[in-house]
């Protein structure tokens, strides 16, 4: 049996072959965009398919499943289906991938290589977005992980070897945390399956959730930049080659969001009642710290790892809200985060390719060498403090009007305090805006270099199109993914 | 005449010993100036003996002293065919001019080692188990010191026969406390006769360790790391994963058959042996250069992950057991295969600080190099992910969680400095790297067997299946 949905593991094998065999950088190019943009066409096919099955009346919670056995004593199956979220992420998947192909397009050395396990890493995130087996699950978002190693410490710059280590070591634990919390749901459920629908309606003993929730969202949390399991997002998407930090950054942090909805909160609700106030004041604490982190920083880089951190936390403030508005816009802020946050890092890197410093103090008036980069620089940072019209304001909106549906005082200070973080993005964005674009050129060096070339252009205007459509006609995306909210949330809140 | 019929159905027994024959006589009758052709002879009927007997079969011969089930002659099939990688290994190793003399020996005593490993699967009395381990352990201490006029390989041999002969010592002194608590030596007869009062507590605690010096879990794993940079390459691969496997499989026997009673008791003592293996074997990898000394403390970890599978029922615990096995032997060897052909390629490079820059001398060998430690950190998709899950799988069933918790944990350190080889290889900066090489063939062969079983072993899952509907 074929299921539409295996494509998106498929075209990335094919890949990986492709560039194996490939001779040169032209060949190599040419695999990476045949594939990148087969993927997106389909990621797109799939967005309308699935809207125009649930029209047609489609009702079950995933469309297109299938599933066949595969390590059968232990109830393993290679089973697929996705839903309104998965659909979501899959199209952000796509865009970043090709995007990503194009923003190291001049990428030396190594080319092959490079490209061989950022497709390896970009099966592993397709995967595990169409998986609904957990033992699947499990293994793409370790395949995910690993190549991260070699593409920071191999392509880096700065302490790459450190902060190779440091990321790679940091997800692993928290993957061992999720191994254990999938083996618990698994055996607390009776031993009888692995499909993650089929687990949400048994009962796991209470006993069984309150020890093995915190694992799994701790576990999903450090992919998700959860204080204080953070650290390794600055340092690690510092030293990232360009497109790394797009990838990882923009969609295998979102693996975190995800893994904690579907697998954490979903399969053990009673372990969230007893956890979700520890996990929400955590979250809140990311929020406004990663937020107060970025407004001290002097590397483009870090300024924007901390920020990620801060929408991250989101993601995950947004989600432990657990009212249906909010649990919608912690997937806007998915995207949206993914988007812009590719948007910046792609930017940053055609930046660093031209001044060799990332450093902003040493940086001024680029906004007259290099006009096009820094335009696109200034739109990527007023979609970022949320400015109406992009998407970063329909979905941190959507988040703070869902989390003050909570009516009572704790869930509501949290939200107020989670609301500061906007002011303060509001403030770090414009003064690195002001810092390193506008004022005089004060390095003469600075006058010879050039503007965006072409295959810039292209990673970063599409990415542009992608957040102001999804800011300027949201509820496309909404409805999409509210669809499906609801049946894992009416699984998630019991009281 | 019954009796004749009796020892043909030990058929792979048999085989073996007639391959251990032929190779003798014919190390014997060869003329000096065809000694190479000792390679190809030996493998050959290494491999006839696994083709013949690769079909399982059950047999109970000579009162119940000689038991094999279906399991054991996969076990055994295994190991022949790990054995089967080694000799392809080690050809370039001894052809050198100073071993050539002996190449045959080498074979001789490698299958000898072998003999004693099935004989000890086999049994089901503690005199023919106790047989087959001096059978398998003295031949192994004449491999380890093979390179005599090199200093350590000498010093290895004597540790490692000094060792085991303590261990022997003491496992026999537990066979015969039980012999006196419960009056028989057949497994079947002791099992139900245990009930765990003190004299059968020691008698299990004793026979207990004599194992675990084979399988090197901590505490008794002293001797591991000399006696493994000591020894020549192929006979350190052959220590990590052949005797290590039979040795786990057969404690498992002893474990599962003998003292099912008492397994209240030895789970506890079990647990606390692994989580500290695994620790203790992680800990001191990690300081490690000299890659042989690395391998040495990564296969005592990884002898505490083999001993999870313990901690499952008996079904899921077995086919995880030897699914574990199976795996770790085509990694470990990958790695071993690589360590032995740069080492004989530069007459002596072992460290790690050695294999600086070697992606860009020789890809294919540090991608292999690379795959093989992925699985053996556990990283998807490699055959190491799977055979890691099945032993957590299989002690979480039997609801030891914190084990479970804490070996998980240590599979994060290990990852740690699996690492640091790949960084060696890929990253770091180096002057004047190994330069590009060719292996021998048969190196190349074995590479790429042990490759495809990395690769290979996880994603079907046939294996595990076949195991665990056979166990």
């Amino acid at each position: 049996m074929f299921n539409i949905l295996t494509i998106f593991i498929i075209i990335p094998l094919l890949m990986m072959l492709g560039l194996w065999l490939s001779r040169n950088v032209r060949q190599v190019r040419g695999v990476m965009v045949a594939g990148s943009s087969l993927l997106l066409a389909m990621s797109i096919f799939l967005v309308f398919d699935y809207i125009g099955l649930r029209k047609a009346g489609e009702t079950a919670q995933m469309l297109y499943t299938s599933s066949i056995s595969w390590y059968e004593p232990l109830d393993i199956c290679l089973s697929f289906g996705v839903d309104g979220i998965s659909v979501a992420m899959l199209l952000l998947s796509s865009i970043i991938v090709f995007t990503g192909t194009f923003a190291s397009w001049r990428l030396q050395p190594m080319t092959k290589e490079y490209f061989l396990w950022y497709t390896l890493l970009s099966s592993g995130v397709y995967g595990f977005f169409i998986s609904t087996d957990l033992f699947t699950m499990f293994m793409f978002y370790e395949v995910a992980l690993i190549p991260m190693y070699l593409l920071i410490g191999v392509w880096g710059s700065g302490k790459k070897e450190y902060s190779a280590m440091k990321l790679t070591l940091m997800l692993m634990g928290g993957s061992a945390l999720i191994l254990i919390g999938i083996l618990g749901a698994y055996y607390g459920a009776g031993a009888t399956t692995m499909n993650v629908v089929e687990l949400a309606e048994l009962e796991i003993p209470v006993k069984m959730q309150n020890i093995f929730f915190p694992l799994l969202f701790v576990g999903f949390g450090i992919l998700g930049a959860l204080f204080p399991f953070h650290t390794w997002s600055p340092d690690g998407h510092a030293s990232a080659p360009t497109a790394v930090s797009m990838l990882h950054a923009g969609v295998l942090m979102k693996l975190g969001g995800y893994g904690c909805f579907r697998i954490a909160m979903y399969l053990m609700p009673e372990g969230l009642q007893m956890w979700d106030e520890v996990f929400l004041v955590l979250t809140t604490i990311s929020v406004v710290y990663g937020a107060f982190s970025a407004v001290v920083q002097t590397d483009l880089k870090y300024i924007n790892a901390y920020s990620s951190v801060s929408h991250c936390g989101l993601v995950l403030f947004a989600l432990l809200m657990m009212t249906r508005t909010s649990c919608t816009g912690g997937i806007l802020q998915m995207l949206s985060h993914g988007l812009m946050t590719a948007l910046f890092f792609a930017l940053i890197g055609m930046i660093y390719g031209r001044t060799h410093t990332r450093d902003i103090r040493q940086m001024s008036g680029l906004m007259k060498v290099m006009p096009c980069l820094a335009v696109c620089y200034v739109i990527a940072g007023l979609a970022n403090l949320g400015l109406p019209g992009f998407s970063g304001f329909i979905a941190e909106m959507t988040i703070f009007v869902g989390s003050f549906e909570n009516v009572d005082v704790f869930h509501r200070v949290c939200t107020v305090i989670a609301t500061c973080s906007i002011v303060i993005t509001a403030v770090y964005i414009l003064r690195t805006v002001g810092k390193f674009l506008y004022g005089e050129v004060n390095n003469p060096e600075y006058l010879k270099l050039t503007d965006a070339t072409w295959d810039e252009k292209t990673a970063v205007f599409i990415l542009i199109a992608c957040v102001a459509a999804l800011g300027l006609a949201p509820f496309w995306m909404s409805d999409l993914i509210s669809h499906s909210v609801t049946p894992l949330l009416s699984n998630i809140i019991i009281r | 005449m019954e009796s004749l019929t009796q020892f043909i159905q030990m058929r792979q027994e048999v085989a073996l010993i007639a391959a251990f024959l032929l190779m003798f006589v014919t190390d014997l009758f060869i003329p000096e100036r065809h000694k190479k052709m000792l390679h190809p002879i030996a493998c050959a009927l290494l491999f006839v003996q696994t083709i013949i007997a690769i079909k399982p079969y059950e047999a109970s011969l000579f009162g119940g002293m000689y038991n094999s089930t279906e399991i054991t002659s996969i076990i055994k099939a295994v190991l022949s065919f790990g054995t089967l990688v080694i000799f392809l290994q080690s050809t370039k190793w001894l052809d050198r001019p100073d071993a050539s003399h002996k190449t045959g020996e080498f074979y001789i005593l490698a299958l000898s080692t072998l003999i004693g490993m099935y004989f000890m699967i086999s049994s089901g009395h503690f005199l023919l188990f106790f047989l087959g381990l001096e059978l398998a352990t003295v031949p192994m201490a004449c491999l380890v010191a093979f390179d005599k006029y090199k200093g350590h390989s000498a010093e290895a041999g004597a540790k490692f026969i000094l060792y085991s002969l303590f261990s022997s010592g003491i496992f026999l002194y537990g066979i015969s406390l039980l012999y006196g608590a419960t009056g028989s030596l057949y497994f079947d007869d002791i099992a139900g006769k245990l009930h765990g009062c003190e004299l059968q507590t020691l008698s299990m605690v004793f026979v207990f360790s004599g194992m675990a010096f084979k399988l090197s879990l901590v505490p008794f794993h002293l001797w591991t790391a000399d006696t493994y940079q000591g020894a020549p390459t192929a006979v350190s691969g052959m220590l990590s994963v052949i005797s290590k496997g039979a040795a786990a499989f057969a404690l498992m026997t002893v474990l599962f058959k003998v003292f099912a009673h008492m397994s209240d008791l030895w789970i506890q003592m079990l647990s606390i042996v692994i989580v500290i293996t695994i620790t203790i074997g992680n800990l001191f990898a990690m300081r490690q250069n000299n890659m042989k000394r690395f391998m040495a403390f990564s296969s005592i970890s990884q002898a505490g992950y083999i001993m999870l599978a313990l901690l499952g029922n008996t079904q899921q615990g077995t086919a995880s057991l030897i699914y574990y096995i199976v795996v770790y032997i085509a990694a470990n060897l990958a790695v071993f295969g690589v360590i032995n052909s740069i080492e004989q390629q530069t007459h002596g490079m072992v460290n790690r600080t050695d294999y600086r820059g070697l992606y860009k001398t020789n890809p294919k060998l540090t991608m292999i190099m690379t795959l093989a430690l992925f699985s053996l950190a556990g990283i998807p998709p490699f055959a190491g992910f799977f055979s890691k899950f099945m032993v957590f799988s299989a002690a979480f069933s039997g609801g030891h969680y914190l084990v479970v918790f804490l070996a998980l944990i240590n599979t994060v350190i290990s990852l740690y400095y699996y690492l640091l080889v790949v960084k060696a290889m890929f990253i770091d900066e180096n002057e004047a790297p190994i330069p590009y090489f060719k292996s021998c063939r048969s190196m190349r062969l074995s590479l790429v067997i042990c490759l495809a079983g990395v690769v290979a072993l996880g994603l079907t899952s046939g294996v595990y299946q076949l195991l665990f509907n056979l166990s």
